[in-house]
């Protein structure tokens, strides 16, 4: 039982959050100013985002899950959430869908407060949800605009194919890419992808140094809520962009700093001082209590080491890196990877390898209530990681985005059981 | 002599072990749970020092005694009269709250004063029925004893006068607020002990000498441990408090060292447990947002019903052909039953089907925590309901084949005395 407070000094924005605010602040201008410049604008998810590829064509990518927990951080997504139930989609419905969907019926205005502008693309690439696809059914219906679907094969032996490669290859080449020449009037521009395709790897390497430097005693930073934010711009659309890169540069070096002054990671209510438990996490976080389920965390002294929520746009750390000499080949096998896309027992890997390469105490699963890929055989996982690293898992429930989903109470009543369970094996331990 | 003690504050009652030096459970205390948490506390732990005195008493009468072979008998005489002395003191200071709250309202009927009177004489006449020996009593709470005879008596007073029952309840409903959050309200052992010697003349010469030796001992405190739903709100600093998991963990494990899966069923969550030889706790798995199937749900059909929460088990399991009821929802527990009621379908089938319905919730975390293994533990208030034990133990077996179940009498201090015992150890390596 902690008596002292583990974090004590007040947080200090970094110039890389800074950057990171600029760059999206810009994005977003050119978003609100699209229906006027008549930039084309596609909307498309995280997991398997073609962003270089609408690069290519200069389209702007609008990310509708980024905009809802962006919206849940908000504390608008309530309301957004009550106008979807209100059109008639039930308590059970993802919330990430309602959220959009009330935000849409709201007057689509995103997180910087200005109005999103509508679709010219429903840019649908499939990586292992379902609902996904309903998703932009119904969006298609409210926008009444085109949709390209990009089906990727599920991975479920664990590994990916020739053959799985090439038909996501075909798909690109002969129903997304002529999609997009529709939409933008332009012609497929292999040289402007193949030069967004290098900018990619060069920010891929720096953020995989950056969420590796958690392997270091203590962690510099927290590799589940603090990484939310690292891997904001390459999760959404900013991948392939100089922007990118200098970020990433910018941030590898701060935490490089971190790492030479022996300091931990920085959270909202300041550093953390004292690491007590290195975790690893598997499971989106709660949004609409980010910041509260963060405290619960910090105040122990609890810190990510590595976390399955940061590879949802990308397992980057297992080597994939985007490949400019190959570059359809590389945006099929970059979807093929997504940690949606993933089956079980290769999740089970990853999370035991985390354990043991990240030196974590033991592992907690954020089960949500919205997720079903994510939260679906979660118990197994538990129960198999456990077997295999013979480190302790936690488990505790809440939601996305809907705040009557995330009782406090409970939570912070099962993370302290666990830290102190943790405790009090490593006492067992050491007696 | 020094003790040590663990307070268990759950969200319907606050349960305390007090602990020798040597590990060995000396008293322990329980009330029911209130807003003011404090005292709830401070009532447990007086109540878990008075059962320690009579411990105590118990064990020196024991060996000065002129007939050992009647002395727990005696020992037993002297502490019903000890709570009888207790509920006395209790009374008088309800009796004066009632009056106080009485002169403060804008209209008194005139007939209200006298009433209160009655009422209170009656039922400080009642006292030494109420503790005579064999005699049962629904609760061993004061608000539960003392507020079902006066709304007994005020529905009698005011069918006789005509003043407004509604206001007679309202006098008690303020008045046992006062009582309740008053630790003093429940009176010094030494006086108490006294008073109850008095009213056993005759008795054996030596149960004073025992009585008098320990109401002269002084009990300090050298250890304690806060845990339960409400653990932050204990008047422990952050250092002393400890998950209820880790309290269960611990406690089942002091009350059966074989135990290796332990379930809990409290007022608002149901815990299952996985513990390892030493009792360290090495998984576990607890309801999510939702209070559906925990001890809080047999309360609110208790109260649907018009019975005690106690009842619900003994009626349940004259049932022989339980009703198949699959929601555990709380607020829907109502509607539930209404609806099998005008179905047609038998009180204690309901009930037994709603019993199950409960513990099939609690089979799902327990095979989410890992399982059944032997030896199970089953703890926290619900283990005292019999239909629920029942169906537990069905379900166990037909689920994981024969297990030993273990349900100690007093399982619901599971938790205060894995807190106490942690509190020991605290103190020993300091």
């Amino acid at each position: 039982m902690s008596t002292t407070p583990s974090v004590t000094t007040a947080a200090q924005k970094d110039s890389s959050q800074v950057r990171q605010k600029e760059m999206i602040a810009r994005h977003f201008d050119r978003l609100a100013a699209a229906p006027d410049s008549g930039a084309r604008c596609a909307y498309t998810f995280v997991p398997g985002n073609l962003t270089e590829l609408l690069l290519s064509f200069d389209v702007l990518p609008v990310l509708p899950e980024i905009n809802a927990l962006q919206s849940a951080m908000r504390g608008k997504t309530a309301e957004y959430i009550a106008a979807a139930e209100k059109l008639g989609h039930s308590e059970d419905v993802c919330t990430y869908v309602k959220s959009d969907i009330g935000m849409m019926k709201s007057g689509n205005i995103g997180p910087t407060g200005q109005r999103l502008p509508t679709p010219d693309l429903l840019l649908l690439s499939y990586t292992g949800c379902f609902t996904f696809m309903k998703w932009f059914e119904l969006l298609r219906e409210d926008y009444h605009c085109p949709v390209a679907m990009l089906h990727v094969p599920y991975q479920a032996d664990g590994r990916i194919t020739d053959n799985m490669r090439t038909y996501v290859v075909d798909q690109l080449k002969n129903v997304v890419i002529p999609k997009l020449e529709e939409v933008t009037g332009r012609k497929y521009d292999e040289d402007r992808l193949r030069a967004h395709l290098a900018r990619s790897a060069q920010a891929e390497d720096d953020l995989v140094w950056v969420l590796q430097s958690a392997k270091n005693v203590p962690s510099p930073i927290d590799a589940y809520f603090g990484a939310v934010y690292y891997v904001g711009p390459i999760f959404s659309a900013f991948r392939g962009t100089a922007d990118a890169v200098d970020y990433y540069r910018e941030l590898r070096a701060e935490i490089a700093e971190r790492i030479r002054q022996g300091k931990g990671p920085v959270t909202p209510d300041g550093e953390v001082e004292r690491e007590r438990f290195r975790i690893v996490v598997e499971g989106p976080p709660n949004w609409t209590s980010f910041r509260q389920f963060w405290k619960m965390f910090s105040d122990e002294g609890a810190v990510a080491v590595a976390s399955t929520y940061s590879k949802v746009g990308g397992v980057y750390d297992l080597g994939f890196r985007h490949d400019p000499d190959h570059p359809l080949e590389t945006l099929a096998e970059y979807c093929l990877g997504c940690y949606t896309n993933l089956s079980l027992p290769t999740r089970i890997d990853l999370l035991t390898r985390y354990l043991s390469e990240y030196r974590a105490d033991g592992f907690l699963i954020n089960s949500v209530k919205s997720c079903n890929s994510f939260s679906a055989g979660q118990l197994h996982i538990l129960r198999e990681v456990e077997a295999r690293s013979g480190r302790p898992g936690g488990f505790i429930e809440s939601d996305l985005v809907d705040p009557r989903y995330f009782s406090a109470a409970n939570i912070k009543n099962r993370l302290e059981s666990y830290f102190q369970m943790l405790d009090q094996k490593r006492a067992g331990a050491a007696s | 002599m020094n003790y040590t003690v663990g307070i268990d504050l759950g969200s319907t009652t606050t349960k305390a072990v007090v602990l020798g030096e040597d590990g060995a459970v000396l008293g322990r205390g329980i009330t029911n749970s209130r807003s003011n948490y404090d005292v709830a506390c401070s009532v447990a732990l007086s109540e878990a020092l008075i059962n320690a005195r009579f411990s105590l008493i118990a064990g020196q009468f024991q060996s000065i005694a002129r007939d050992p072979a009647q002395a727990p008998a005696l020992v037993g005489a002297l502490e019903r009269k000890f709570r009888a002395e207790q509920y006395r003191s209790q009374l008088r200071v309800l009796d004066t709250e009632l009056r106080r709250f009485l002169s403060r309202l804008l209209t008194r009927p005139p007939a209200a004063t006298g009433i209160v009177d009655r009422i209170a004489g009656r039922m400080t006449a009642e006292v030494d029925a109420l503790y005579a020996e064999g005699a049962r009593r629904k609760s061993d709470f004061f608000r539960d004893l003392a507020g079902s005879r006066y709304l007994a008596l005020a529905e009698e007073e005011a069918r006789a006068t005509g003043v407004s029952f509604d206001l007679l309840a309202g006098l008690f409903d303020k008045a046992i607020l006062d009582v309740e959050n008053s630790a003093e309200a429940a009176g010094r052992f030494d006086e108490h002990a006294a008073a109850a010697l008095a009213a056993l003349p005759g008795a054996d010469p030596a149960l004073t000498t025992a009585v008098a030796r320990v109401s002269a001992l002084t009990l300090d405190q050298i250890g304690s441990v806060g845990t339960g739903y409400g653990r932050q709100r204990l008047p422990f600093p952050e250092g002393r408090i400890r998950s209820e998991i880790l309290c269960h963990g611990l406690g089942a494990h002091a009350m059966f060292p074989r135990t290796r899966t332990v379930l809990d069923i409290g007022g608002q969550d149901t815990k299952a447990i996985q513990v390892d030889e030493q009792g360290i706790v090495t998984s576990f798995q607890m309801n999510d947002r939702c209070a559906a199937g925990c001890g809080r749900y047999l309360g609110y059909i208790a109260d649907e019903m018009s019975l005690g929460l106690h009842e619900l088990g003994p009626i349940a399991s004259q049932s022989s052909a339980p009703v198949r009821i699959n929601s555990t929802c709380t607020v829907f527990a109502g509607a539930e039953l209404r609806e099998r009621l005008s179905l047609g379908e038998k009180r204690e089938d309901i009930l037994a089907g709603l019993h199950r319905a409960i513990v099939l919730r609690a089979m799902s975390l327990l095979a989410r925590s890992g399982g059944v293994k032997d030896e199970f533990t089953f703890t926290g208030g619900v283990a005292r309901n019999q239909a629920a034990v029942a169906a537990l133990r069905t379900l166990v077996e037909e689920n994981y084949g024969a297990r030993t179940v273990n349900i100690s009498e007093d399982s619901i201090y599971t938790g205060a005395l894995g807190a106490a015992l942690f509190a020991l150890r605290s103190a020993a390596a300091a």
